[in-house]
């Protein structure tokens, strides 16, 4: 026993260091592949728009901040468990002779797609916008809805 | 589409800042993009105010100091859960220096779709007026 312990030890042995760096990286590895993919996601992707997504009991609620785009102009659709979001952002120049002091917002196009953790009742999704922001309601499923199950007492 | 390509909008996060003035009340203090433009009769000025409503905005003009304000309170439900959290709501705030040149009493504001739009019209003297040469 003791001398198995001995022999163990990390330090010794013919082990090439390289050979060790490989091990760590094995088993770091294995730690990453652990850590669960949990939803939700707490960074931002990156993508227009910025979105934030509740939930309650029957609906999910995704809301994105759109000013200065028309409901015509954003074109919604859903499949399965997964919204997709595109449209465009226009700027109209209004005159001809203009000088510009300040140029800060943006025109252009967005396309983005999230997937939700549950199923959608595409048939009942609900999207309105106004002053400027998006909202979209998404009725779970049937099937995805928490249900209580009521215990009985003999 | 359209024969001209557009370009992808990129992320923008928004930017909290810090006002001149203590703030009393809690909250996250946004600023606002703004577009302003001058033609020969007026400026114009653009602010993109998602959120807000006609009720929230305050516009004020002091000693040529023009300040916008937009109150946007939370859009969740209360019993909503956060799943993805990639904007905050709060106020914005902006505040400009308006040149003399603004006939300050004919400011017109008018908000759709969370874009603010400000007319502010020159004075009369300010315009730039063509002299015709008459010849004799």
């Amino acid at each position: 026993m003791i001398i198995r312990r001995y022999f163990d030890a990390p330090t010794w042995g013919w082990k090439s260091p390289f050979e060790e760096l490989a091990r760590m990286r094995r088993e770091l590895d294995r730690v990453f592949e652990e850590v669960p993919r949990t939803w939700p996601v707490e960074l931002p992707t990156g993508v227009f728009p910025l979105t934030n997504i509740t939930e309650d009991k029957d609906n999910f609620y995704l809301r994105a901040e759109l000013p200065g785009t028309k409901a015509s102009d954003v074109d919604i659709s859903i499949t399965g468990n997964s919204i997709s979001i595109s449209g465009e952002r226009k700027i109209i120049a209004e005159h001809k002779n203009v000088k510009y002091h300040r140029r800060e917002r943006e025109a252009g196009s967005f396309r983005r797609m999230i997937k939700l953790p549950a199923q959608i009742d595409t048939s009942k999704v609900e999207a309105k916008s106004s002053d400027g922001v998006l909202t979209v309601i998404l009725p779970k499923a049937e099937i995805a809805k928490p249900k209580q199950i009521p215990i009985k007492v003999s | 589409m359209a024969e001209k390509e557009t370009k992808d909008l990129q992320v923008k996060e928004k930017q909290a800042v810090a006002t001149p003035a203590e703030q009393t009340r809690a909250g996250l203090v946004f600023t606002p993009a703004v577009d302003i433009f001058e033609t020969d009769r007026e400026l114009t000025l653009l602010a993109d105010l998602p959120g807000v409503k006609k009720d929230g905005l305050t516009i004020d003009l002091d000693n040529n100091q023009l300040t916008i304000v937009g109150e946007v309170s939370p859009p969740e439900g209360s019993d909503e859960v956060v799943l993805l959290r990639e904007y905050q709501t709060g106020r914005y705030f902006r505040q400009f220096a308006l040149s003399d040149a603004i006939d300050q009493s004919k400011i017109e504001a008018s908000l759709a779709d969370g874009v603010l739009r400000l007319d502010l019209p020159k004075v009369e003297a300010a315009k730039p007026r063509k002299i015709a040469v008459k010849t004799g």
